[in-house]
């Protein structure tokens, strides 16, 4: 008997305390959406598609509304977060740009004076070169560049951003030496290799599925752990999962990716983080979410609380390593 | 002849009753945001995004599109009644705009602006029609060498214009650049001429300091002399309009020449500001009537509401079939089309030929129902003029300061338009040209971006600006236009002294 009633007072308190914990906060006005990028960016495109999947499933009672803060390669985004201490109606969109531009410049905030809230996304990275170019697997092509160092033009979007780190690591493995030239974005990176105006470049497979497509370029391997997902053949004789990785194609690097974050202002209650989290879970359960994943060929990988610290620290000290080496570390 | 039975198709997808409407409603909403400085298209088009994603793709891009063009025709109205560029691409049409309406010819200048502006959108998007895969072909030719030649056309284009003294230009241009380099550097990924405020960060914006340099500078002169507007109060006829419409074929030159630098400048991404900029320079040079330039000339606002309007639609081309927006509108466009799940790129046009044939069949439609709509508004928009000084002046400074917090919702830009406000004032005050200035902000850090990516390319040779026929060419048109002036100024120099000793 009193182990019944003792049993049902737990469920009770449990109930009671879960229930608590659920209704302990919410948001009281219209949340922002603060995004890191101009519209039209990769990072645009997470923030508004996080947004319309909370509209359409009623994920939260109050409205969001997007502004894009992408100035400075994001900058202006994380530090207007980082004057927002202690305000729960900001919600900061990003990469690992967050945690990482405060290493090569000179700016006003630091990765740990905002809260991490989740990783939603892992966005690969792939070597593409032009379709009609001699070079049909990752090996041959390293080969060429290294027999003729600072020849070739690897294309990428920014300076001292993922794809220069990509381009600044693969040098490092193979010993292959590269003209890096940085472009405003991925996009333009792209439409340079189908032109012919650089030899190869590493962008992400949302970036260049159009000109695959099209015929325009080819991917060489992927910076993955595993080869991707997806059996739809994207040109006639190939798929998302036909591409090596760049470790079976001779490339020493086990992986290269870069996490789509989302970020609160420091000074936040761990419920209010609680409350995000769980949302932002509830968002990447959505067949939505799911179609935008596979449209842009991610990595699904939903990251919170200790989980995710443990791959910022990991992907922090990994990028630094680069960083230091290349001498970019502004101080 | 396959683009036109897809057009015609296109037709077909895009004229519905529900179309139409959506059409009307985003030209009327695009003219608000136009009107309103610093509010413009690009910020216009992504407040109204969000409301897109549970329609279908083919009305919500009908929807933003209309938008843009109203708002590329909103833009021009305040430029030729306040001076003060609703949009950056219609500053070149303050230029002679803005004197029209002062001498009272508003009518006939908003009539003029609207027509051309119709008639350059008319052409970028039969090219779009006609050209398409052509046109797709010929932009991947281009990389940072024929970029950095193309931004130098429309430098070169525009020197020597204006009556201004060459040192006060340089003076100009020089500011113009280096205010064109605050904030982020894309090739070196450092800090430049921040002083250390977070808000320069992401740059100066060019809204800003339109807004500062043109509104409130032009105010400031107002005031000083006397506090009203002078002359417009000119009475508004429907017959000056249908008068106006009459006149629009004496400027066929203008028209064509000016329609085809838009289409080229929309293509290569000079994008519709530098555009502009180009064709009213060429326009100045190239006319019997120079000295008329600047003092209310017609063809000065005919020209670059042309090249604007010609190249803010063929912008949509690349943006389509390249995924490389040629414009700032045109990147939130192409972030909203991913949203409803298409992929912008080369297969576009043959995964979804409903879809980029409704759009372009929409583009003819929607901006015949633009121009229609923009004409119906111009004797409400010319008798704002009538309205005394004292009433409508704190009017636009309230407005020009509401416009300059809406670009990024930051109390720094009041400040910086106010500032920029001051400098635009002692720029008039000592006769010092402001148009070379806001080129240069325009154009500068793309043009030096262009030119440091093609040393990294070349490892720093310059023998890149003519590796290949395209860059030769563009470069040396650009040099022929640039150093014109200089030479002829030259040979009229060696050949006077020789025609005075013939006489001796």
């Amino acid at each position: 008997m009193l182990k019944k009633t003792s049993w049902l007072l737990a469920t009770a308190v449990a109930v009671t305390f879960g229930g608590v914990a659920q209704a302990d906060w919410k948001p009281s006005k219209p949340v922002e959406f603060v995004v890191t990028s101009s519209p039209g960016g990769g990072t645009d495109n997470f923030a508004r598609v996080v947004q319309s999947i909370i509209a359409k499933h009623k994920l939260m009672d109050q409205s969001v509304i997007v502004t894009n803060k992408g100035g400075g390669s994001g900058a202006e985004g994380f530090i207007y977060t980082k004057m927002a201490a202690g305000d729960s109606h900001k919600l900061t969109f990003g990469t690992n740009n967050a945690y990482l531009l405060p290493y090569v410049a000179k700016l006003a905030y630091k990765a740990d004076e905002l809260t991490p809230v989740a990783a939603m996304a892992l966005d690969e990275f792939l070597l593409w070169v032009k379709a009609d170019s001699p070079y049909k697997d990752a090996k041959s092509y390293i080969d060429a560049v290294k027999a003729k160092p600072d020849t070739f033009k690897m294309g990428g979007s920014q300076s001292k951003d993922t794809d220069q780190t990509l381009t600044s690591l693969i040098q490092d493995a193979t010993g292959a030496k590269f003209i890096y030239v940085p472009f405003q974005g991925g996009g333009a990176a792209g439409v340079q290799l189908a032109g012919g105006h650089i030899d190869s470049n590493t962008n992400n497979p949302n970036e260049n599925a159009g000109q695959w497509k099209a015929g325009a370029v080819t991917p060489l391997c992927v910076f993955s752990p595993t080869r991707l997902q997806g059996n739809v053949k994207v040109t006639a004789t190939m798929g998302w999962s036909d591409i090596p990785t760049c470790k079976e194609a001779g490339i020493p690097i086990d992986k290269f990716q870069m996490p789509r974050t989302v970020w609160l202002p420091g000074g936040i209650p761990a419920e209010t983080v609680a409350f995000y989290a769980d949302v932002l879970k509830k968002v990447s359960e959505t067949p939505e979410w799911k179609e935008y994943i596979e449209r842009t060929s991610q990595t699904d990988r939903f990251l919170g609380g200790a989980d995710l610290k443990s791959f910022i620290a990991d992907d922090d000290a990994k990028n630094r390593k680069v960083f230091e080496a290349e001498g970019w570390v502004v101080r | 002849m396959d683009n036109f039975a897809s057009l015609l198709h296109g037709f077909g997808v895009a004229l519905t009753t529900y179309h139409i409407i959506l059409m009307m409603v985003g030209v009327l909403l695009g003219i608000l945001v136009g009107v309103l400085p610093g509010l413009g298209a690009p910020n216009g088009v992504s407040l109204l995004l969000p409301l897109t994603f549970t329609m279908d793709p083919v009305a919500a891009i009908i929807l933003l599109t209309s938008m843009y063009w109203g708002a590329l025709f909103g833009g021009s109205t305040t430029s030729i009644l306040f001076n003060i560029p609703g949009e950056p691409s219609s500053v070149a049409t303050t230029f002679d705009g803005y004197p029209m309406a002062r001498q009272g010819q508003a009518t006939q200048a908003l009539t003029l602006a609207f027509l051309s502006a119709g008639f350059g959108a008319l052409v970028g998007v039969i090219l779009i029609t006609v050209l398409s895969t052509w046109v797709a072909k010929f932009a991947l030719r281009f990389s940072s060498p024929e970029y950095f030649a193309v931004y130098f056309l429309a430098f070169a284009s525009f020197v020597g214009l204006g009556a201004a003294s060459p040192f006060k230009t340089i003076v100009s241009m020089g500011l113009g650049f280096a205010f064109a380099a605050v904030g982020m550097d894309t090739v070196s990924g450092g800090l430049r001429l921040t002083f250390g405020f977070n808000e320069l960060l992401s740059g100066i914006s060019f809204l800003i300091a339109v807004i500062g340099l043109f509104g409130i500078g032009e105010l400031m002169i107002t005031m000083e002399e006397g506090l009203r507007f002078d002359g417009i109060r000119a009475r508004v006829k429907v017959r000056d309009v249908l008068k106006t419409i009459a006149t629009l074929p004496r400027y066929w030159v203008t028209l064509l020449r000016s329609a085809a630098i838009g289409c080229w400048m929309g293509i290569t991404p000079g994008g519709p500001t530098a555009a502009s900029f180009m064709s009213y320079g060429l326009a100045k040079r190239l006319s019997r009537r120079k000295e008329g330039f600047g003092k209310g000339q017609p063809e000065g606002v005919v020209a670059p509401e042309t090249a604007d309007h010609a190249a803010g639609s063929s912008a949509i081309l690349p943006m389509l079939a390249l995924g490389v927006p040629g414009s700032a509108t045109a990147a939130v466009m192409m972030g909203g089309l991913m949203i409803w799940g298409l992929n912008p790129g080369p297969m576009l046009f043959i995964e979804r030929p409903d879809f980029v044939w409704g759009l372009i069949a929409s583009m003819y439609l929607g901006n015949i129902v633009a121009v229609l709509m923009v004409l119906a508004t111009i004797p409400l928009f010319a008798s704002i003029l009538r309205i005394p000084f004292a009433i409508i002046g704190p009017v636009i400074v309230v407005v020009c300061f509401i416009g300059a917090y809406t670009v990024a919702g930051r109390p720094f830009d009041l400040w910086l338009a106010l500032a920029f406000g001051v400098v635009g004032y002692l720029f008039k005050k000592l006769d010092y040209p402001i148009a070379p200035l806001v080129l240069a902000m325009v154009l500068g850090d793309k043009a030096e971006d262009a030119f440091r990516q093609s040393m990294i390319m070349s490892r720093g040779s310059l023998s890149i600006f003519w590796s290949n026929g395209l860059v030769t060419t563009i470069m040396l048109i650009g040099l022929a236009l640039a150093l014109g002036p200089v030479l002829s100024t030259l040979f009229g120099r060696l050949t006077k002294p020789k025609a005075s000793s013939a006489v001796a």
